[in-house]
């Protein structure tokens, strides 16, 4: 079985395919099985970009995930067209910032952190998809911060550590800043 | 060895390389380009030729020059342009390996992935009454491994081998081991290099004499007799089975999640993975046909490894088929669905 | 006393061009094509280091009498399988032999690109205004008003347009190093053919781009015309439509 299924979604341009990769890769880094698979089929219509995301300690089946565990959604058309399909007892992390609605689900644990403005506050908006790593790691904690640090320092090699650690704070800003805020069942 | 984290067809450009592949000529085309994108910047740089032709029919020709390991890729639309290459390379015993990232057709259709050129791969290369020999990988592990194999095939046989994935194999990352690199043999007598000793080498696929052309078809079919020895596939849960899937590449992948879920609800699901599409695996279906009491093929077309699934069952159990098409694809419930339906019919007669 | 004087071998068969008889109508100019091309390959010492695509027409067997490697090459493809042969041994000699309805219509993509990519191939190019081996149909080249078995009443340029001129088509583009239009409807003629083939080897020889010899033949068949008769025609009818000349040559090879 897989130990996390996850569709992240949100416009092109916010960085949902390089969460997903990071998330996935450091996996691998730590000697789990990870598929990374960005928008096919009828989820590349209409702007949005989407990936899935599975972890596993053995062999992962299927890549597709219809009913993920895990959504991360970055704007309103991506809640409104995944969180339906989130297992009962799933997670969804939802970018305040950019979704004000709330998660019509009663069923799921729902995490909802200010990325954009976390982001901004450290700098650079397009972090907004590491503090949502960061939060969905301490309500999920898949994968540890250490590895995440590796594929981040693999990403932004030398010149570019400078973007390396600032991502780094954007994980461990997102943690903090959902750590112990998922909503509880009701 | 640590794993590399990379996408399918990326790792199958990767692979090529270190089977030693000298030269690569292809045409743009989603959702393949990664590969020739990936061959762009590393083929030269290890001695290798890259050219991007003008069209897959161009691109297939040079390949038939080549004279070496040579590799093509393409998704649907440049498959079908390069059948009339394929059908020159056969009949001349010009070995080559040919990716084919299948996306939706027919026609233009869309970027998708599908696996709607089965048929087109399977049973003719081209016109008259070649094959290919066809691996449809299911991971990116498996597609770098296959590419070394398709490699060594095409140099056995000397003939064109087809790797059969689709654009959702070729997009998605995993971690991969690559193999070590290899310096293949260079026995390449037939090539036309030349060389200059000993008598003018001709590579032709001309038979003006219906006796010889007979004859060399002969010689074409006994080959794929011989490669009845190259048969792959894969079982997994089959041993008290009721409802054996039949699935390959990633619809396999998709089946082999539904089957787990099956279990998990005490239906006896289990899958069989074709490997090699052509030759098929023919007798390990008619076997597993004869232990199971109804087959579900999943493909993402609208039914066309179903017939060699049929035919190999030869009426043995029922052999039901679920499709997606178009570039939709199908999801681990819509498959066990259908396997909770085939076990109801069955538990029903 | 006169010292015997020496023989000396003033003609003979060269040996690139196989001892056999051909398949070629009587009165047909490939066998002519197909000599000189011999006689270049012998005259340059190529003979152990070239490689020939044959084309579909009445060329297709061309292996048959030249003894070089061959490869023989889809309908219209002989420069991409040129291309192929060439990329991986650039140190080689590799030629194509197409005939107009191979190179000019159904090949035409594949000779403009090689063409335009400069490949460093010779391209002997054999305009006989009609297809020879399918039966006397319509070339690309055909001219306003000649009837083939496809056009019985002549060819209209309102349906079918006008005779494409290949050579003037691809001496502008700047991968093409080296094209001339020849004719081998006279002794003058053929030896002027001879000279154009040898610039073309050389032009490949030396590096400098994609060469072209586009050759004025005779199809006495295909046209319902005796062999002398056709020589004629090809020279008043088809002089003024395809002008002879070298429409580019490199400075180097120049004779």
């Amino acid at each position: 079985m897989a130990a996390l299924d996850l569709i992240a979604a949100g416009f092109g341009g916010q960085g949902i395919l390089f969460l997903g990769e990071v998330l996935a890769w450091a996996a691998v880094l730590e000697g789990k099985n990870a598929t990374w698979l960005p928008s096919y089929g009828p989820e590349q219509r209409g702007g949005t970009a989407t990936c899935t995301v599975v972890v596993a300690g053995g062999t992962i089946g299927s890549p597709v995930v219809a009913d993920p565990e895990v959504l991360v959604a970055m704007n309103g058309p991506s809640l409104d067209k995944f969180a339906p399909r989130v297992r009962p007892g799933g997670l969804v992390i939802v970018d305040a910032s950019m979704v004000d609605r709330p998660v019509a689900r009663s069923d799921v644990r729902v995490v909802r952190v200010d990325a954009v403005a976390q982001a901004a506050a450290l700098g650079d908006v397009r972090m907004a998809n590491m503090v949502l790593l960061g939060a969905l790691l301490a309500a999920v904690p898949v994968v540890s911060l250490d590895a995440v640090k590796r594929v981040l320092a693999d990403q932004f090699p030398p010149p570019n550590e400078a973007l390396a650690a600032a991502n780094v704070k954007a994980v461990t800003g997102g943690m903090a800043a959902s750590r112990g805020a998922a909503q509880p069942l009701r | 060895m640590m794993p590399a984290f990379t996408k399918g067809n990326e790792a199958i450009a990767e692979s090529a390389i270190r089977a030693g592949l000298r030269a690569y000529f292809g045409y743009p085309v989603t959702p393949q380009s990664e590969l020739p994108e990936y061959l762009a910047r590393r083929l030269p740089e290890r001695g290798g030729v890259f050219l991007q032709a003008e069209s897959e029919i161009a691109a297939i020709n040079m390949v038939y020059g080549a004279g070496a390991r040579v590799m093509i890729s393409t998704s649907g639309p440049g498959f079908s342009l390069m059948q009339e290459g394929l059908s020159y390379l056969v009949g001349a015993e010009v070995p080559c390996v040919v990716v084919d990232m299948m996306r939706g057709g027919p026609g233009l259709g869309n970027i998708a992935p599908a696996q709607g050129d089965y048929f087109q791969a399977t049973k003719s290369a081209g016109h008259g009454d070649g094959r290919l020999l066809v691996l449809a990988p299911w991971s990116v592990q498996e597609a770098c491994d296959l590419t070394r194999v398709a490699f060594d095939l095409a140099d056995r046989y000397r003939n064109p081998v087809a790797i059969l994935g689709d654009g959702l194999l070729g997009q998605m990352m995993e971690p991969v081991v690559l193999p070590a690199p290899v310096e293949p043999a260079r026995d390449v007598a037939w090539a036309t290099t030349g060389a200059g000793s000993g008598p003018a080498r001709v590579i032709t696929s001309l038979d003006l004499e219906p006796e010889a052309l007979e004859a060399r078809n002969r010689r074409l079919q006994e080959k794929y007799r011989r490669a009845q020895q190259e048969v792959r596939w894969e079982g997994y849960r089959l041993d008290d089975a009721d409802v054996a899937v039949v699935a390959y590449g990633i619809s396999a992948r998709i089946a082999r999640t539904a089957v787990d879920r099956a279990r998990d609800e005490g239906v006896a699901a289990g899958l069989v993975r074709p490997i090699t599409l052509f030759p098929f695996p023919s007798q390990a279906v008619r076997d597993v046909a004869s232990r199971v009491r109804i087959v579900l093929v999943t493909e993402l077309s609208a039914g066309q490894m179903v017939e060699d699934v049929r035919l190999a069952a030869d009426g043995r159990v029922p052999v039901r088929f679920y499709g997606r098409f178009g570039g939709m694809v199908s999801t681990p419930p819509e498959i066990l669905d259908q396997i909770e339906q085939a076990a109801s019919e069955v538990r029903a007669a | 006393m006169r010292p015997e004087s020496p023989m000396t071998r003033v003609f003979g068969r060269p040996p690139v061009l196989i001892e056999t008889p051909t398949h070629y109508c009587p009165g047909c100019t490939h066998g002519i094509a197909h000599r000189l091309v011999a006689e270049v390959i012998d005259e340059l010492g190529l003979r152990g280091r070239t490689i020939g695509v044959a084309s579909v027409g009445c060329s297709v067997l061309a292996y048959h009498y030249l003894d070089v490697d061959f490869q023989q090459a889809a309908h219209g493809r002989a420069p991409a399988v040129a291309t192929g042969i060439k990329r991986v041994l650039p140190g080689r000699v590799v030629f194509t032999y197409q005939g107009d309805g191979d190179l000019a219509a159904i090949g035409t993509a594949e000779i403009i690109h090689a063409a335009n990519r400069g490949e460093r191939i010779t391209v002997i190019f054999i305009n006989n205004a009609v297809y020879g081996m399918t039966g006397g149909q319509m070339a690309p080249t055909t001219l306003v008003g000649m009837r083939t078995t496809t056009t019985p009443a002549g060819r209209d340029p309102v349906v079918y347009g006008f005779p494409l001129r290949v050579a003037e088509l691809l001496a502008p583009l700047p991968g093409v190093a080296y094209a001339s239009r020849v004719a081998l409807s006279s002794p003058a003629h053929v030896n002027r053919a001879k000279r154009s083939i040898r610039r073309a080897f050389q032009t490949q020889l030396d590096g400098l781009g994609f060469s072209i010899v586009e050759m004025l033949s005779t199809c006495p068949v295909g046209w319902g015309q005796t062999p002398i008769d056709a020589m004629r025609w090809l020279e008043a009818e088809m002089f003024p439509v395809f002008p002879l000349g070298e429409l580019k040559a490199p400075a180097e090879v120049k004779a």
